[in-house]
């Protein structure tokens, strides 16, 4: 017996993915072209977050920018205020002290960490884990407290400063800090055992939304993106700052370049994370938190207060800002999602001429249609999760 | 390799045509003419002791009264970096005014589709052989090019007309 069905229509489908859309964790905007439920082409449509932030750094002196670029990647804010000081501290020709140095590598490391939290937790919500989540997020807490004490802030920290950072470390910070890194180990632990040999995630994200090795390098993908198709490519071991040589730690990386790899070296790379911030507590220096040097650092309260010198000095740099000398420097660091560099353009004024910012999204992201192309609608949704787009970075 | 050593590879390759040379901190920079873009950019990857696999960044910049001589308005810098090498060199393109393109990179890295996009919706800097050369962070009903010096920080354009369209006819430049 033999059944007639009448043929399927097979028009394609034009789909929106957002502006506003649970799983774009911000405002993007993906348009897909459907048969049946495979993406034959697509495009993303980004700038809904657009606030000018490199017209805006033109406008305001140097130390003035630290708290706009916290709001660049917005889930480790302190990355990026670190890194742009650490720019117009190269620009200055300054090194800071070897104190101050490694409390930089702690608080980029424990923001390295949160970032990771919430982007494995947002993508498994996408995925219907919704544990994950709750798991991650009551960790990422944890590291918001010791933030907290730290400088009063808990996201928007504002804590570092050109030529150091604003305080020292509390009293018994660094002891609190030992047992929420110690931790992290059950969390990730918990966390891991459900995913990581979950047969729904596996079969979800395996081999789904590739990206070769040679595309990877071609879109110029860097961070996690780059590392599971099999680069170690980190700015902190290749080109370190900051002291990032003398701590032990490893760069994990995937074969496969697919979604899953995303995810799960994020795991890998929290645990080399919680190795540096232990070995940083440990080998911790003493000495200054911030240079001596009132060319380019306010001096101490009580000096500004008692003494004429510290008056006049602070004044200084309140009024007229640090001025870096004529000339162009590209600087790069580590972020959450790859390479985030500044190239910045000094006039010799106390202004920057030019702020160009390298944001690692923006460039992960290009390559995402490509990525998703041919894959499943569904499964551009776990990708899309695990390519971490941070609407902030990407818009600036 | 160090920056002078690559320095001096391009001086030598290309002599006369490289405009303009800086150095600051350690790093260097060559200046050269647009049309001498995609062949400078080619020997950069395609040499085997430069091998500069990875285009990092791509940015404009605009020079309007900078205070110096130099005879051109906008810059768009090139940062590469190679990965085998592991080092990084920047090469800008001197682009005298709004009637000067700049030829496309995408044929050799494809992740310049967007960051040109950048650089034409910011300083209106054209990129000849660009297929897809709209507007990316600002709307597309957008009067004039923010990140102009001459463009005043505080003038707000409120634009919210949907664009309907985003699928380019070429899926590449997506």
């Amino acid at each position: 017996m033999s059944t007639r069905v009448a043929p399927i229509p097979t028009d394609r489908l034009v789909v929106n993915i957002g502006p506003s859309h649970p799983v774009t964790h911000g405002t993007l905007r993906i348009q897909v072209e459907l048969e049946g439920e495979t993406i034959v082409r697509s495009a993303c449509e980004i700038g809904y977050l657009h606030r000018g932030f490199e017209k805006q750094a033109e406008t305001v002196f140097y130390e003035q920018v630290v708290p706009y670029a916290e709001r660049l990647n917005y889930m480790g804010p302190i990355m990026n205020s670190n890194a742009w000081c650490h720019a117009v501290e190269e620009m200055l020709g300054i090194t800071v002290p070897a104190r101050a140095q490694a409390i930089r590598v702690i608080t980029t490391e424990m923001a390295r960490i949160i970032d990771h939290c919430v982007c494995i937790g947002a993508n498994l919500v996408d995925l219907g884990a919704l544990t994950n989540f709750w798991y991650l997020y009551n960790y990422r807490e944890k590291i918001y407290d010791l933030y907290e004490e730290l400088c009063g802030a808990r996201m928007m920290v504002n804590y570092p400063r050109i030529g150091g950072v604003a305080a020292d470390f509390p009293e018994g910070w660094l002891e609190k800090l030992v047992l929420v890194m110690e931790d992290l180990k059950n969390h990730l632990a918990d966390v891991q055992g459900l995913v990581e040999t979950n047969r729904i995630f596996v079969d979800r994200t395996q081999g789904v939304c590739v990206i070769s090795q040679k595309d990877a390098i071609n879109f110029g993908m860097t961070g996690p993106c780059l590392r599971a198709t099999g680069i170690p490519y980190d700015v902190r071991k290749v080109q370190p700052y900051w002291g990032y040589d003398r701590y032990q730690f490893e760069v994990p990386t995937g074969t496969a370049g697919d979604t899953y790899e995303r995810v799960v070296l994020r795991f890998r790379e929290m645990e080399q994370s919680r190795r540096i911030v232990m070995q940083a507590i440990e080998q911790l220096p003493e000495g200054d938190y911030i240079l001596d040097d009132p060319r380019f650092v306010k001096p101490a309260k009580d000096l500004v207060y008692n003494t004429m010198e510290g008056l006049i000095s602070h004044f200084k740099i309140v009024m007229h800002g640090v001025s870096p000398p004529r000339g162009e420097y590209y600087s790069a660091t580590e972020g959450g999602n790859g390479e985030l560099g500044f190239y910045i353009i000094s006039d010799g004024g106390p202004k920057a001429w030019r702020v160009r910012i390298r944001p690692p999204c923006f460039i992960n992201y290009s390559a995402f249609p490509q990525m998703i192309n041919g894959s499943m609608l569904a499964d551009a949704i776990a990708a899309l999760g695990s390519v971490n787009v941070i609407a902030g970075e990407l818009d600036r | 390799m160090q920056q002078a050593d690559i320095t001096a590879r391009l001086q030598a390759r290309f002599g006369d045509r490289i405009v303009a040379s800086s150095e600051f901190r350690g790093q260097s920079a060559l200046t050269i003419r647009p049309a001498d873009l995609i062949e400078v950019a080619t020997f950069l990857r395609d040499e085997p002791e430069l091998d500069f696999t990875m285009l990092m960044d791509l940015g404009g910049v605009d020079y309007l009264d900078y205070g110096d001589d130099r005879e051109w308005r906008y810059e768009v810098a090139y940062q590469f970096y190679s990965i085998s090498k592991n080092h990084r060199f920047r090469i800008k393109v001197a682009v005298e005014d709004e009637s000067v393109q700049v030829p496309t990179l995408h044929s050799l890295w494809r992740n310049a589709n967007w960051m040109e996009r950048e650089v034409f919706d910011q300083f209106g800097v054209v990129f000849s052989g660009h297929k897809n050369l709209r507007r990316i962070l600002n709307h597309e009903d957008f009067v004039g090019h923010p990140l102009r010096k001459d463009y005043p920080i505080n003038r707000r354009q409120r634009l919210s007309r949907p664009i309907e369209h985003l699928i380019p006819d070429d899926p590449e430049w997506a």
